[in-house]
């Protein structure tokens, strides 16, 4: 017996076991984010008054909003490579997928420099509670990032022989690694204005 | 009776097994059923280590600062001069018990080696939803536990600030802490993986004709318990990730400003709060409470219907319960911090919720023993567990009433008494209800029997000794004796009343550990020389017991279709006394 709903959507259900799964992998991200968010919301609630900055006094905005740019732009792209397999056209796949990565690696460039800037200033995540946790969600988002550049670049290179054998399962694929990457764009979207701007 | 298999042609992947060198087929296996044998070996084995821990300290709670007998040379100086165990070395002991009792043993052999195994058979399905994620599942939690051992030879020991790690204590604790946390990484995200192959599994691969209301209640509870694993673990992955930061990178996220320690001010920023640990730890361990006890209540559900041939009573009401239970269990975990000071508005709130889920947890216990009425019980070893279970299970939960009200937990936070609730809900609850699974499902794993005479020994022993250990636990902490005192408690003069119940408490534990070599034995004498058996040893309804046992590569001759609901036992005029899942009218 081979495992069924591999590629098939199940009836009742209404699902593939990919989907199905990247969803479910999506909603305890959701808890790990909001574990970090709601400890960023209790430790600036429990501050003794005065000591928590205003995020603009520390951190830079215009490159903060360059990254915004970049990530929505890039899920834009990744929307595009999906649906240029959904029309068989391998060729603008490609050219979308690449645009994804290379989008994603702009955004790791930009966070880098923002990183050195902080350390060159002596910001270390151990001056204060703020930076403390600045870096640690920006940090796990940043390896989001990585994890998402990983995973498109191998579909982008050698993951892409699947389509040769079976186009249904690689779009299926690409549609669950394009989930993924709404998702790290959508925390951005949170941590942007949460960290930055409040 | 043909009802149990239709013998098919002998399929392409009954071949391909043979195919698949040794590493594959037992090492790096993706068949679920090898994965969930791995995951029940190792997390026995963890059990057996968990529990040693304990007779090793229950030396000290007995006889204070005597030199450990027989063994005590062999923990060094460093924590046990002469035999005689060391606080630093008490304290690693009964965190590191905690820690893989829960993690490490429990958990592992329920979700993992039960429902890896079971699952997949019950629901009809060829394997796990994704057997690559399924066998990396388990190698995370392999690495996981090898972490965690190895602890214990990091300079200062392993983790010796409980197995709740509370802050600021783990934060300024030795390097164990550090591993401790890494090895929690690792478990946290074995069993994201798993949970995540498990909803997958039981939503998309039911055989065809099993609806939600035919699933056997073993597969409701493991679904539940999946969606807890997945929506409250990852916040302990947070305040891991948290704590990490405050003892590598010098953050203080649960440290307060002004903290002295050893009369000297700690050098940090300050500004962070204890209670976030609390709260982000709990918000997890307390679903993780009914991680422990659902699959357990799924197992006795299984057993107690095949075994008293009846339907289970109140089936619907128990699917509903269970998922009531799921829901309620993320908003309690505060009624572990009535004394933190947070305040009597939110103790109230949790009071309030902790009380409401007790409801379901009685109608689905209520519901086990009124199945019991008016069946013609087979004693069997597997059901004699099923029985132990209910009453034990009923005393660890009733035994938690007092402790939910913010009044009384006043008198009894911290004291023995929580240790005697808590073990009585999982040491002669769930792990009585895994010792039953064990027997159950193991002709299936192996298509022979366990011993009947040496599991009613290991029955009898375990039962009597389980209460010998946790029942003085309540007497002692009603009498206000604290948790964790490494001397047992001699220098206080408030409990010297109840200080010989140490010693009842230490033998117990000592002769519980006698008993369960019955079952070692009796375990590894039936892989060999086991009484051998057919497919449907126990004549029971559910899929499972159609495949054959062991069942081989892809799991069913032939895909199953299921006909009816899960427990139709004695049905009037039916052939025999049970009519099985598979069966067409």
């Amino acid at each position: 017996m081979e495992i069924p709903y591999t590629v098939d959507t199940r009836a009742d259900t209404g699902l593939n076991n990919v989907k199905l799964g990247i969803w479910l992998f999506l909603a305890s991200e959701v808890m790990l984010f909001g574990g970090l968010f709601s400890s960023y919301v209790l430790l600036r609630v429990g501050a003794e008054a005065g000591t928590w900055p205003q995020g603009a006094e520390i951190l830079s905005i215009p490159l903060a909003t360059f990254n915004t740019i970049v990530l929505i732009g890039s899920s834009v792209t990744m929307v595009m490579a999906w649906a240029s397999l959904k029309l068989r056209d391998l060729f603008k796949y490609r050219l979308y997928m690449g645009t994804t990565v290379a989008l994603a690696l702009v955004f790791l460039i930009v966070k880098a420099f923002e990183y050195a800037d902080k350390f060159s200033h002596h910001l270390y995540p151990s001056e204060s509670t703020f930076l403390g946790i600045y870096f640690l969600i920006t940090g796990l988002h940043g390896l989001h990032i990585v994890g998402g550049i990983i995973v498109n670049s191998y579909f982008l290179l050698p993951g892409v022989k699947m389509w040769h054998t079976a186009p249904e399962r690689f779009t299926n694929r690409v549609e669950a690694a394009g989930l993924y990457w709404h998702f790290v764009d959508l925390v951005w979207i949170f941590l942007f204005p949460v960290l930055y701007l409040l | 009776m043909d009802n149990v298999t239709t013998v098919g042609h002998a399929h392409a992947h009954a071949d391909h097994e043979h195919e698949l060198p040794f590493w594959q087929r037992y090492v790096f296996s993706q068949d679920h059923k090898v994965i969930g044998i791995q995951y029940a070996i190792t997390a026995l084995l963890f059990l057996l280590l968990g529990f040693t821990l304990m007779m090793i300290m229950r030396w000290q709670l007995a006889y204070p600062s005597q030199p450990i007998p027989f063994i005590g040379g062999l923990f060094g100086d460093a924590n046990a001069p002469g035999g005689i165990m060391l606080p630093e070395f008490y304290n690693q002991l009964g965190a590191m018990h905690g820690t893989i009792m829960v993690f490490l043993g429990v958990v592992p052999l329920a979700v993992g080696g039960f429902g890896n195994f079971v699952v997949p058979l019950q629901i009809g399905a060829p394997d796990m939803a994704f057997p690559r994620l399924n066998m990396a599942s388990y190698w995370v939690y392999f690495v996981g536990g090898v972490v965690m051992l190895a602890s214990f030879f990091a300079p200062g020991g392993a983790a010796n600030s409980g197995w709740t790690s509370y802050v600021p204590l783990a934060v300024i604790a030795t390097q164990g802490q550090t591993w401790w946390l890494i090895g929690m990484t690792c478990l946290i995200t074995s069993s994201l993986l798993g949970a995540i192959n498990f909803i997958v599994t039981m939503v998309q691969l039911r055989a065809p004709g099993l609806t939600w209301m035919r699933l056997p209640f073993f597969v409701w509870t493991q679904l539940v318990t999946a969606f807890l694993l997945l929506l409250a673990f990852p916040p302990l992955e947070a305040a891991a990730f948290l704590q990490l930061m405050d003892r590598l990178v010098g953050t203080s996220f649960f440290l307060p400003s002004g903290l002295v320690v050893s009369g000297q001010a700690l050098e940090v920023s300050g500004g962070g709060s204890a209670l976030l640990w609390q709260h982000l730890f709990w918000f997890l361990a307390h679903p993780e409470v009914y991680v422990l006890i659902l699959p357990a209540m799924g197992i006795v559900a299984e057993i107690i219907a095949n075994n008293t041939r009846k339907p289970l009573w109140g089936y619907r009401p128990m699917v509903y319960s269970v998922i009531f239970l799921g829901f309620m269990s993320f908003i309690v975990w505060a009624h572990h911090m009535f004394l933190t000071g947070m305040g009597t508005y939110i103790s109230a709130f949790f009071q309030t919720t902790t009380m409401i889920i007790s409801i379901p947890s009685v109608i689905i216990l209520s519901a086990l023993f009124i199945s019991l009425y008016g069946g013609s019980i087979r004693f069997t070893t597997p059901m004699l567990f099923a029985l132990g279970f209910l009453p034990m299970f009923g005393i660890g939960g009733l035994t938690g009433l007092p402790l939910a009200f913010a009044a009384s937990d006043i008198h009894l936070h911290d004291t023995l008494y929580v240790i005697g609730h808590f073990h009585y809900v999982v040491a002669p609850g769930t792990i009585f209800a895994l010792f039953a699974g064990i027997y159950y499902w193991f002709p299936k794993a192996t298509g022979r029997k366990m011993n009947e005479l040496l599991g009613k020994i290991h029955f009898w022993g375990s039962f009597i000794f389980m209460n010998g250990v946790f029942w003085p636990m309540l007497i002692q902490g009603l009498a206000g004796m604290n948790r964790r005192m490494y001397d047992g408690g001699i220098q206080y003069q408030h409990v010297q009343d109840v200080l010989q119940w140490n010693s009842v408490m230490s033998w117990s534990a000592w002769g519980l550990g006698l008993f369960q070599i019955f079952f070692i034995i009796n375990f590894f004498r039936s892989i060999r020389n086991g009484e051998k058996t057919n497919n449907n040893p126990w004549e029971a309804t559910t899929l499972e017991w159609q495949a054959p046992s062991p069942p081989p590569h892809g799991n069913f001759l032939s895909p199953p279709e299921v006909h009816r609901g899960p427990y139709e036992y004695s049905v009037p005029g039916a052939a025999t006394d049970f009519t099985p899942q598979g069966q067409r009218s």
